[in-house]
C-alpha cells in the first residue's frame, strides 16, 4: 500500500523485537467474539489512477458554478479567489500542522491567527475576534449560548430575516438545552416589528444584515432597545464582502457579531468547510467560545504568539467550559487571511462596490420583466424577487436552460405558502453582463 | 586554503564554534523574522486587480460604511513572501515525526487534495438545484456506506463539522430518543480519562456529568460503574466512553459495559477519536455502541490544517437512526433524495433538528473517501495494524528507561508513559517535551490523559518507517539518560534552537492582547523604530 512505509520484513522483525508471535497478539484485548477475522465487506485497495478515475466520474455529474450563469447565494457565495491563496494554503507547513499547542514551533499558524483576529475585528468594528468557528451557522448557535451566559437569561429573539438554517441550528441547540427561542415569521422586506418583542427576559436578539432575503437592516434602534432591557444584540451576516461597503455592526451597537467568512478565500465546496467569524466587546472576552490567539514574549524577550485564555476551553475546564468546541477552521481561516491581505481595504472596497453594482444591474433587468416584483429597497449583492408562480419550478426550468438562478425560498421553508413564489438571487463580481442578460431573457421566457 | 581561479575560497575554513553573529535584521540565515501585515502593508496597496464599477447608482438606503476599515493590502509578491516565511516557522507532518497522542498525525496524501479541488466538488453551491448535483449526493452516500460498513452501524449523520460537533450530534440524538420514549434522565457518565470535549458536550445539553474512575490497569472500573449505575438508576441518559481509551488501551470489558448501560435504559456514546487503531479489526456496532463520531481528520487523514477544518460524521445504531439530524440522503428506487426539511420526512424519520447550515464538510468527505478507496478493506486493516505495531515498537524501545503506568502490556495505536522516570531529575514533562523540539521532533501529547501524573502520550501512526522509529527511540533514550545524568540545562531552558524560546503564556492570559493596534508614537523609541 503506497502510504505505508513498513514492509513485511520490517513487520516480522518488529514483532520479534516486541516479543509477540503475530500482529493479532497485539490486539488480544479485543474480545475474541467481536474480533474481525476476515476483511471488511468493502472493495480492496485502489491505485491512485483508479481512485482519480472513479471520483472524477462522480464530480463530472455535477454542474459546477463556474460553467454557467450563476446567481445562487443565500449564505454561500461564488467569488473569485486569487491563485496565490490556494497555493499558499497547500504549503506543507500549514496544511499538515496541528493546532499550535507548541508555540515555539508553530509561530506560522499563530501569527496568521493573530492577523486574522485583527482583520475580523477591524472589518466588524468590534474590539476582539476569536480564531474562527466552524461556520456562520454554528457560530450563531454559540453566540446565543454566550449571550445566555453573559445575561444569565434564557430567551433568544430571532429576526425573521435570519437564514432559516441558522435559525434551525439555534432552535435545535436551544430546545435541547431547555432555552427559549422566539422566532419571528419570514421577513423578506425588513419590515418586521422586532422591537416590541424585546423585554426584560430577553437575553439576546439575533438580527441578520444583509438579511437572508438581502435586505439591509438598521441595527441601531434594535441595539438601543436591547440595551435598554439589558439584552445583547447579536448581529449576523452571511456575506462578509458586504462589510467593504456597508456600515459595520460594531458601530451600530452590536454586542456579538457572527458571520460566515466563506466569500473571502474559500470556495463553495457544496457547503463546507467554511469559516465562522466571531467578534465581541472587550468586556465579554472571558465568555467567548473558541480559540483565541494572543501576543506575548519569549524567554529572550522576542515577540511571539500563543493560544490564550484557554481556561475557558473544554480541555481545561471540561464540563464548566464556555463551549465544547475544540477545533477551529484553521486552513479556511488562513485562506481568508491571505485573500484579505491581498485585497486590503482598497481592494475590498472596490470588490464590494462591484458586487453591489452588479446586483443593481441585475435588479434593474429583472424588475423590468412582467410579473416580477423586487422586494428590497436597500440591499448589497443579493435581493429577493416575487414571481407570478412557484419559484422552485421556475428555478428547475431555468436550470434546464443552463442557468442556475437563485434559491427558491420554499426549499428551506416548504410549509410557508406565502413565500412559495419568492426567489433569492445574488450577483457577484463573477457575473458578466452577458450572464445577467441570459438570466433575464430565460426568466422572461419561463414566465411567459 | 584552496581557492578557485577567481580567488574565491572553496574550503570551509576554520570555524569558531562559539561565535554567533548578532545580525542586524534579527534573522538567522534561513530563520527569518517576519513582521505582521499591519506593520508593513499599505492601505493604498491591493494585490487583486479589479475593474472599476461603472457608475451605477447605489441602492444602499443610507447604510454606507463611513469609517476606514484599516486593512492594509499586499501586492502579490509581498503576500507570497510573507506567508511563505510564516509557514517556515511551523512544524508539520511533512517535515517530521509528529507523535501527538490522540491526535493521529498521519500522512496526508496529495491525491486527496487534488480530488477535493475538482470543480465538480469544489465549485458547487449547497443550495443549487439538487438535480444539478447528483454526483455530490453519490459521493456523500458512498462515503456513508464505507463508514457504516467499517463500523457495522445502521445510519450515519454526516453533517457535524468536527469531532466535538459530532459528540454534540450523537448526544442530541440520544436526548431526542429519551424524549420520544417519554423519559428525561439527567445524568451522563464520563470516565476520568475522557477528552475534555465529552463532559463539555454533556454539560452543554444540560446533563449532569458523573465521573467514573479507572482501575489500576487504566481501563474503566466496572465495579465502580455498576455501583454508580445502581445509585442513579432510572436517571442515566448514557455513557461517553472512548475506545480504545485515551491511555491507548482497548477496554476489554466493553461488551459488559454496553450491556450494563443498555440494561439501565441508557445509550452508549463512543468517542471515536481512536477508531484508527481498530479499523478492520473490530466494528463498534459489534461492541454495543449506539453512537460514535468519526474524526475524518484523524482516522481518514484529512489534513489537520493547523487546527481545522475537521469533520465528524456520527454513526448511529438502529435505535438511534430515526433521530438523525437534517439533512440526510434517502435511498429510493428512483435514486438518491436529499432530505433537508422536517416536512420532507416520512415514516419513522424523526430528525432532532439540524447541526449546521447546508450539508457538512463536503471538502473533507471527498478527501476521506479518496483515502478509504485508496486503502480498501485490506489497506485499512493494514494501516491499523501498522499503527499498533509502530506504537508497540516504541513501547518496547523505551519501556526499560521510561515508565509505563500500567505495566508492560501491549498498547493499541499509542503508548502512554508517566513522569516517574523523571523523579528527582529536576526535569518536568514539559521540559522534556521542549527538549525534543531541539532534537527536531514535535513533542508528544503532554499532561493528558489526566489519570496519570505528567502524562506523555506517544502516537507514531502507521506513516512512520522503521528507520524513523529507530531514530526517534534512540533520541528519546539519549534524552532520558541525559536527564538521569542531571544535565538539566538541556531541558530547563529548552527549546534553544526553535524559531522562539519558551513563550510566556501567563503574561498572555493576564493581559490579553488579541489584535494588533497602532503603537503610540510617543512610546516608539528611535531604537525600536529601526
Amino acid at each position: 500500500m503506497r502510504y505505508l512505509p513498513l514492509n513485511d520484513t520490517d513487520r516480522n522483525d518488529m514483532l520479534a523485537r516486541i516479543g509477540v508471535g503475530s500482529i493479532d497478539d497485539l490486539f488480544a484485548d479485543i474480545p475474541e467474539n467481536v474480533r474481525l477475522n476476515g476483511l471488511l465487506d468493502l472493495p480492496k485497495r485502489a491505485s491512485e489512477m483508479e481512485v482519480e478515475r472513479r471520483l472524477s466520474t462522480m464530480a463530472a455529474k455535477n454542474t459546477s458554478a463556474g460553467t454557467v450563469p450563476f446567481f445562487v447565494g443565500a449564505g454561500a457565495y461564488k467569488h473569485h479567489v486569487p491563485a496565490t491563496v490556494d497555493h499558499l494554503i497547500q504549503r506543507s507547513e500549514f496544511l499538515t500542522s496541528y493546532t499550535p499547542y507548541q508555540p515555539e514551533i508553530t509561530q506560522g499558524t499563530l501569527q496568521y491567527l493573530f492577523e486574522f483576529q485583527t482583520q475580523v475585528a477591524r472589518l466588524t468594528a468590534m474590539d476582539v475576534a476569536n480564531a474562527s468557528m466552524y461556520d456562520g451557522s454554528t457560530g450563531t448557535g454559540e453566540a446565543v449560548l454566550m449571550a445566555h451566559r453573559v445575561t444569565r437569561r434564557k430567551k433568544a429573539v430571532l429576526s425573521g430575516g435570519l437564514h432559516p438554517q441558522y435559525r434551525a441550528v439555534v432552535e435545535g441547540l436551544s430546545n435541547m438545552a431547555g432555552d427559549e427561542v422566539v422566532s419571528l415569521p419570514a421577513d423578506p422586506s425588513g419590515t418586521e416589528d422586532i422591537l416590541s418583542r424585546i423585554d426584560d427576559e430577553t437575553s439576546c436578539v439575533v438580527v441578520q444584515s444583509p438579511s437572508f432575503y438581502g435586505q439591509l437592516i438598521d441595527l441601531k434602534p434594535i441595539a438601543e432597545k436591547a440595551h435598554a432591557h439589558k439584552a445583547l444584540l447579536i448581529a449576523v451576516f452571511t456575506e462578509v464582502v458586504s462589510l467593504g461597503l456597508i456600515e459595520p455592526p460594531g458601530t451600530q451597537g452590536a454586542d456579538i457579531v457572527v458571520g460566515e467568512g466563506q466569500s473571502i478565500g474559500n470556495g463553495l465546496n457544496f457547503g463546507g468547510p467554511y469559516v465562522g467569524l466571531f467578534a465581541t466587546r472587550q468586556k465579554y472576552i472571558r465568555q467567548m467560545p473558541g480559540r483565541l490567539c494572543g501576543e506575548t514574549v519569549d524567554a529572550e524577550g522576542k515577540r511571539g504568539f500563543v493560544l490564550t485564555l484557554s481556561t475557558r476551553e473544554q480541555h481545561i475546564r471540561r464540563d464548566k467550559a464556555t463551549s465544547n468546541i475544540c477545533t477551529n477552521s484553521g486552513l479556511c481561516c488562513l485562506a481568508f487571511t491571505i485573500h484579505m491581505s491581498l485585497l486590503g481595504q482598497a481592494g475590498l472596497t472596490k470588490l464590494a462596490r462591484i458586487n453591489h453594482a452588479n446586483a443593481v444591474k441585475l435588479k434593474t433587468l429583472l424588475a423590468g420583466i412582467p410579473g416580477v416584483e423586487v422586494l428590497n429597497a436597500a440591499y448589497f449583492n443579493e435581493f429577493t424577487i416575487s414571481l407570478p408562480k412557484p419559484a422552485d419550478d421556475v428555478v428547475e426550468r431555468l436550470a434546464e436552460r443552463g442557468i442556475l438562478a437563485g434559491l427558491p425560498v420554499s426549499r428551506l421553508e416548504p410549509d410557508n405558502r406565502d413565500i412559495a413564489n419568492l426567489l433569492v438571487v445574488a450577483s457577484t463580481e463573477v457575473n458578466t453582463d452577458e450572464d445577467r442578460a441570459a438570466f433575464a431573457d430565460a426568466l422572461k421566457e419561463v414566465l411567459a | 586554503m584552496s581557492m578557485n581561479t577567481q580567488g574565491r575560497p572553496t574550503a570551509a575554513g576554520e570555524a569558531d564554534d562559539s561565535f554567533r553573529p548578532k545580525t542586524f535584521t534579527g534573522n538567522r540565515g534561513l530563520d527569518m523574522e517576519e513582521p505582521l501585515i499591519f506593520e508593513f502593508g499599505s492601505l493604498e496597496t491591493t494585490g487583486v486587480d479589479l475593474d472599476e464599477d461603472d457608475g451605477v447608482v447605489f441602492e444602499l438606503g443610507g447604510h454606507e460604511r463611513k469609517e476606514e476599515i484599516g486593512l492594509p493590502g499586499l501586492a502579490e509578491p509581498e503576500a507570497m513572501r510573507h506567508y511563505v516565511r510564516l509557514s517556515r516557522n511551523n512544524y508539520a507532518i511533512d517535515s517530521g515525526l509528529y507523535p501527538l497522542g490522540s491526535c493521529t498525525m498521519k500522512h496526508n496524501p496529495r491525491l486527496n487534495e487534488k480530488m477535493a479541488r475538482l470543480p465538480g466538488f469544489a465549485d458547487i453551491h449547497p443550495l443549487q438545484p439538487v438535480s444539478s448535483v447528483p454526483g455530490a449526493l453519490e459521493l456523500i452516500d458512498e462515503l456513508a456506506h464505507w463508514l457504516m460498513v467499517s463500523t457495522n452501524m445502521s445510519a450515519v449523520a454526516m453533517s457535524p463539522k468536527a469531532g466535538a460537533h459530532g459528540e454534540l450530534c450523537g448526544m442530541m440524538a440520544i436526548k431526542a430518543a429519551h424524549t420520544a420514549a417519554g423519559r428525561d434522565p439527567k445524568i451522563v457518565l464520563v470516565p476520568e480519562s475522557a477528552h475534555g470535549t465529552n463532559p463539555a458536550t454533556a454539560a452543554l445539553l444540560g446533563y449532569k456529568v458523573v465521573s467514573i474512575g479507572a482501575k489500576d490497569d487504566g481501563t474503566v472500573d466496572l465495579d465502580a460503574l455498576k455501583a454508580t449505575a445502581a445509585e442513579h438508576s432510572g436517571n442515566i441518559a448514557g455513557i461517553m466512553l472512548t475506545n480504545p481509551n485515551t491511555c491507548g488501551l482497548f477496554e476489554r470489558d466493553i461488551k459488559l459495559i454496553a450491556d450494563l448501560i443498555h440494561a439501565a435504559d441508557a445509550y452508549f456514546y463512543c468517542d471515536g477519536a481512536n477508531f484508527n487503531a481498530i479499523v478492520g479489526k473490530a466494528r463498534p456496532g459489534d461492541l454495543g455502541v449506539d453512537a460514535m463520531h468519526i474524526n475524518l481528520h484523524k482516522t481518514f487523514s484529512t489534513p489537520h490544517g493547523g487546527g481545522g477544518p475537521g469533520s465528524g460524521p456520527v454513526v448511529l445504531s438502529e435505535r438511534l437512526a430515526p433521530f438523525a439530524p437534517l439533512p440526510f440522503i434517502r435511498k429510493t428506487d428512483g435514486g438518491l433524495e436529499l432530505v433537508e426539511t422536517a416536512s420532507a420526512t416520512t415514516g419513522g424519520e424523526q430528525p432532532f433538528g439540524r447541526m449546521t447550515a447546508f450539508h457538512g464538510q463536503m471538502g473533507m468527505y471527498v478527501r476521506a473517501l479518496a483515502y478509504m478507496m485508496s486503502h480498501g478493506s485490506d489497506g485499512l486493516r493494514q494501516a491499523s495494524e501498522d499503527a499498533v505495531l509502530n506504537a508497540n515498537y516504541i513501547r518496547v524501545g523505551l519501556q526499560d528507561l521510561m515508565s509505563l503506568p500500567f505495566g508492560e502490556r501491549p498498547c493499541m495505536h499509542e503508548v502512554l508513559f508517566d513522569d516517574s522516570f523523571l523523579k528527582d531529575t529536576g526535569v518536568t514533562t514539559l521540559d522534556f517535551a521542549k527538549a525534543m523540539i531541539d532534537e527536531g521532533y514535535h513533542p508528544m501529547t503532554m499532561y493528558f490523559p489526566l489519570v496519570v501524573h505528567g502524562a506523555m502520550l506517544i502516537e507514531p501512526t502507521e506513516s512512520e518507517s522503521r528507520a524513523a522509529l529507530d531514530l526517534f527511540i534512540a533520541t528519546m533514550r539519549d534524552l532520558v539518560m541525559s536527564a538521569g545524568r542531571g544535565e538539566t540545562d538541556r531541558f530547563s531552558g529548552a527549546p534553544y534552537l526553535a524559531p522562539r524560546r519558551r513563550l510566556d503564556e501567563t503574561a498572555a492570559a493576564r493581559k490579553p492582547v488579541l489584535k494588533w493596534t497602532e503603537p503610540d508614537p510617543a512610546e516608539v523609541t528611535p531604537a525600536a523604530a529601526q
